[in-house]
């Protein structure tokens, strides 16, 4: 059994802490807004997952295009590692936005370009999934996935960049916004300090997690060779 | 003057969802890496087990003709 390097253990150890600094902020030192109250606060995480999530999917798409050039299969898992992370993060930003839409525009869910761009990418990653599961050979599904990625990560910077190209009731914090926004807010210095450090945060908890969970691959891949080995 | 409405448990839920979703994973992560480490020991004891014995004597061979000779030997 391979065990934790220290920096792994020193992150995981950090993570803690950046959430619970990132929470405090959130929750404690943001001030209230003053038109939503306190459903507000969900935005920090909202960005911060966001954030990470569509990060992780334009990092499977790299770590594809160099599985493709090298054919090196550690390529794959940390493809596999970044798509994972980012469905988990990218899932939650889904969730906190709908649970933020409701008081705010009245609606769970409405087919606004951005909500429809994130819950397309979102379904692309899960269909990844299901496309990995169907391939027994590792060499072809590792490839399949590479071209995969490439291709749906696309969709990440589509999804970032449509609420700034097209007509939509979704707010943007960063940059201008459409006429028809609604719910948006300027952030008070307060509020910018929660929710830089909550991008911060979640950088780091993406990278803690995104270690393990390449590590985790790597064991995968020395069962499976040891059981071929045991079998032959 | 419009006051500020109550939305304290729209967002207790975001962060519960949000907390509950990330331990989840972690938790699976755990899971995961434990099942796996156990298969490998596994293998491990099975492999060793299965590592080459020393060469069967020549009397064990299924060599009808060795075997036919040495019942009639028997016989004798």
């Amino acid at each position: 059994m391979q065990s934790k390097p220290l920096t792994l253990k020193v992150l995981d150890i950090v993570t803690v802490i950046v959430l619970a600094i990132s929470t405090w902020l959130a929750l404690v030192f943001a001030p209230t807004e003053i038109v939503m109250g306190q459903v507000q606060r969900v935005f920090y995480f909202h960005i911060g997952t966001a954030w990470v999530g569509l990060m992780g999917f334009v990092i499977a798409a790299v770590a594809g295009i160099v599985y493709l050039i090298t054919h090196d299969l550690k390529w794959d898992r940390v493809e596999l590692a970044a798509v994972e992370v980012s469905l988990v993060f990218f899932f939650i930003t889904i969730v906190l936005g709908s649970i933020w839409a409701r008081p705010a525009w009245n609606t769970w869910w409405t087919w606004d370009p951005r909500l429809t761009t994130a819950a397309i990418t979102e379904l692309i990653y899960v269909a990844y999934f299901m496309l990995r599961q169907g391939i027994e050979d590792p060499e072809r599904r590792a490839r399949f996935g590479a071209v995969y990625t490439l291709l749906g990560g696309i969709s990440a910077p589509i999804t970032f960049m449509v609420i700034r190209l097209f007509r939509t009731i979704h707010p943007v914090v960063i940059g201008s916004q459409s006429a028809a926004a609604q719910g948006g807010f300027s952030m008070t210095s307060d509020m910018k300090v929660a929710f830089f450090f909550a991008l911060f945060a979640f950088t780091v908890i993406f990278i803690d997690l995104f270690w393990h969970r390449i590590r985790l691959g790597g064991l995968q891949d020395k069962v499976e060779q040891m059981k071929l080995k045991v079998t032959m | 003057m419009e006051t500020t409405p109550d939305t304290s448990g729209y967002m207790i839920a975001g962060y519960a969802i949000a907390f509950l979703v990330m331990g989840l994973y972690v938790f699976s992560m755990y899971l995961r890496h434990r099942n796996l480490n156990q298969d490998l020991e596994t293998l491990e004891v099975i492999s060793s087990e299965s590592k080459p014995k020393p060469a069967p004597s020549r009397t064990k061979t299924s060599n009808p003709g060795a075997k036919k000779a040495k019942t009639s030997a028997k016989k004798k």
